[in-house]
């Protein structure tokens, strides 16, 4: 099937070395970041995780995003959704390429990897993440891959794929939850400590995925022949409005707990990030851009004129990608790491390297997703054209 | 001629010389079969060497009087364990440094703190817990919790640098190196290895040290302010000071049962 991917027009080739470019620049950055060290990203000793590790954590979760296409379809057989499966599929498939390079990039010696499956450690939450993002990948390439070829050659499915499409949906779950406990069983860290935070996770995960394919199938309807459908847009847009009611819900909780609580651990990183601590406030203006995003988002999908007007869905599905992309990738790390464990406020921005690495892995992520969806449209059409 | 003399003499060389490295493999292997015993490797041990079940340290506030004290201690310690001085603040690395009351103790200092505490520095390091965080969220073992004495340490060839243990620790005692440390060590010390770029540091007690029958390095400096020795014997001169003193740990609720105390 790959043979879709390299039939195009002059603007999907220019789209192909538009990203091979931005691929090159991060790729000489991380030459550089190899020969140097971490120490050319902002990272420090108290924030000793930054940039990297907030992307990862946020692709986890539009990865996790693509089972709200899966689960409709084939646990509760609705149909609609047999149009774009694959691309929830596929658009798993990118983000957690991404999330893989995100970790390695993160690393201070990558070339030691593989020490974490040489020396397996069942205690190391990580180890278990590496086990269920790569189990989720394969998942995701076995399937996505397996039923387009059916439906392209006009057959039903392998019938052995069924137990592994329905493992794929507690895989999914597990993908975010792992990430989470990445964060949440660590006893120092306040900010992190709560039980809510996968759920957490899980429902940022599900509003922003959904958000993402929203805005993936009106590209592909205004530039292919291929039309994920009205009805497929509307039902994704109504998981979105779901998702991200339970996710704001979720983090008014948490502030409830913190300062009613009156704990000072709790409070302290909250503050940070909303009105600043001991005068240092750089995630304040973003947390609270945050917020208006997402309540914005909130309003755009919730209320049922807005949501089935396609332009107004899809700026709710923009402004909601921002809202929980600042709030979970940006606000999660910063808000964890400052104050720290001596409850000194050192600050963390990203530097200029960091950002172009990062750029350079969405753009590896981008050109996966490109190849990908141009074989799944490919198919698509060819099947509608019969 | 000249030219197949020249080739039979490079065809003869390079045999030799893989048969002078096959040597010592053929050997490996005819041992490994059991035609010859195995040596088994042994790593000797100084007869002075320092040996407990676990590991403690009480700091004795009291006994500190001048930062100057403290940084004499940083200074044994960061020497001792080729320890780099970076210009740039957020790159440093710090195996025992000074800090604060209400940092060292952020839930335990209050507005009203003894005059003393106010006005002298502590001296923090790794706790050496006795169910670290650090090692439970290490994946690859890297760092691990030595058993014959709790100490806990680090494999600087294992770890990967993925810093989980830095975001496990809750005392803030690790650190990475964020760039190539060997330009800014001002005296090698040859006796300690140095690290390498991307992976993490800290505290290891002196276990070099120890295993030499040496007090570690701070403990030396810090001229009878810090008491090192056996928690687990009853009759050491830690445990003495320990009946003899109220004593505190750095965020005792937390449950990692750190083995460093301090008397306020």
């Amino acid at each position: 099937m790959l043979e879709l991917a390299i039939k195009g027009n002059k603007t999907y080739w220019t789209w192909i070395v538009a990203l091979l470019g931005v691929i090159g620049a991060g790729f000489i950055f991380y030459l550089w970041q190899l020969q140097f060290g971490l120490g050319i990203t902002g990272m420090s000793r108290d924030v000793s995780w930054g940039f990297y590790i907030a992307n990862f954590t946020y692709l986890v979760g539009v990865a996790a995003g693509g089972v709200m296409v899966v689960l409709p379809y084939y646990l509760h057989d609705y149909k609609a959704y047999g149009r774009v499966t694959i691309l929830g599929e596929f658009l798993a498939i990118a983000a957690l390429i991404m999330c893989l390079l995100f970790i390695i990039v993160d690393l201070g010696q990558p070339m030691r990897g593989f020490n974490v499956l040489i020396y397996p450690t069942l205690n190391s939450v990580l180890f278990y993440d590496a086990m269920v993002l790569n189990g989720y990948l394969l998942i995701n390439l076995i399937v996505g891959w397996n039923v387009l070829e059916a439906e392209r050659n006009g057959v039903h499915y392998q019938k052995w794929l069924k137990p592994i499409i329905y493992l794929s949906i507690p895989f999914a779950v597990s993908i975010h939850t792992v990430t989470a406990f990445l964060y949440c069983g660590l006893p120092g860290r306040g900010f992190w400590l709560t039980a809510i935070l996968a759920p957490r996770f899980l429902s940022s995960a599900f509003a922003a995925g959904p958000a993402l394919l929203v805005l993936l199938c009106l590209f592909i309807r205004n530039t292919t022949k291929f039309d994920p459908g009205k009805e497929q847009i509307q039902s994704l847009g109504k998981t979105v409005a779901y998702a991200i009611c339970i996710n704001v819900f979720f983090f008014l909780c948490e502030v409830f707990v913190a300062f009613y609580s009156n704990i000072p651990e709790h409070m302290d990183h909250i503050k940070y990030l909303f009105v600043g601590l001991h005068g240092h406030g750089a995630m304040v203006p973003w947390m609270w851009s945050s917020m208006a995003l997402m309540v914005i988002g909130i309003i755009l999908t919730v209320n049922p004129v807005t949501r089935r007007n396609e332009t107004t869905l899809a700026v709710a599905c923009a402004v909601i990608i921002a809202g929980t992309w600042i709030d979970k990738a940006l606000g999660m790390i910063a808000g964890g790491f400052v104050p720290n464990p001596l409850h000194e406020v050192n600050e963390y921005a990203p530097t200029f390297p960091e950002i172009v690495i990062t750029i350079g892995v969405y753009a590896i992520g981008a050109l996966v997703l490109t190849v990908l969806y141009k074989m799944a449209v490919g198919v698509k059409e060819e099947v509608e054209q019969g | 001629m000249e030219r197949s003399r020249r080739e039979f003499l490079k065809i003869a060389g390079a045999s030799a010389a893989i048969g002078l490295g096959a040597r010592p493999v053929i050997e490996a292997v005819a041992a490994a079969t059991g035609h010859q015993a195995a040596p088994e490797a042994q790593v000797a041990h100084h007869p002075e060497a320092l040996k407990a079940t676990r590991w403690g340290m009480v700091v004795d506030t009291r006994k500190i009087e001048s930062a100057e004290q403290i940084e004499k201690m940083v200074e044994a310690c960061h020497q001792e364990h080729n320890v780099p001085m970076l210009e740039e603040e957020r790159h440093r690395i710090k195996w025992i440094w000074e800090t604060h009351f209400h940092n060292a103790f952020p839930s335990q200092s209050t507005d009203r703190v003894s005059e003393h505490l106010e006005h002298i520095l502590l001296p923090v390091m790794c706790n050496h817990c006795e169910n670290p965080p650090c090692v439970r969220a290490c994946p690859t073992k890297a760092t691990f919790k030595r058993e014959s004495d709790g100490i806990v340490m680090m494999d600087f060839h294992r770890c990967i640098g993925c810093r989980f243990c830095m975001a496990a620790c809750p005392y803030g005692s690790r650190s990475f190196n964020f760039r190539d440390p060997q330009p800014f060590i001002k005296e090698v010390n040859l006796k300690y290895p140095r690290r390498m770029k991307g992976v993490v540091e800290k505290c290891n007690f002196c276990e070099e040290r120890l295993a030499l029958g040496q007090m570690p390095a701070c403990v030396e400096a810090s001229k009878g302010a810090i008491v090192f020795g056996d928690l687990t014997d009853p009759d050491s001169e830690v445990r003495h000071v320990l009946r003899e003193n109220f004593t505190i740990r750095r965020k005792q609720n937390l449950g990692t049962e750190p083995c460093v105390y301090y008397i306020v």
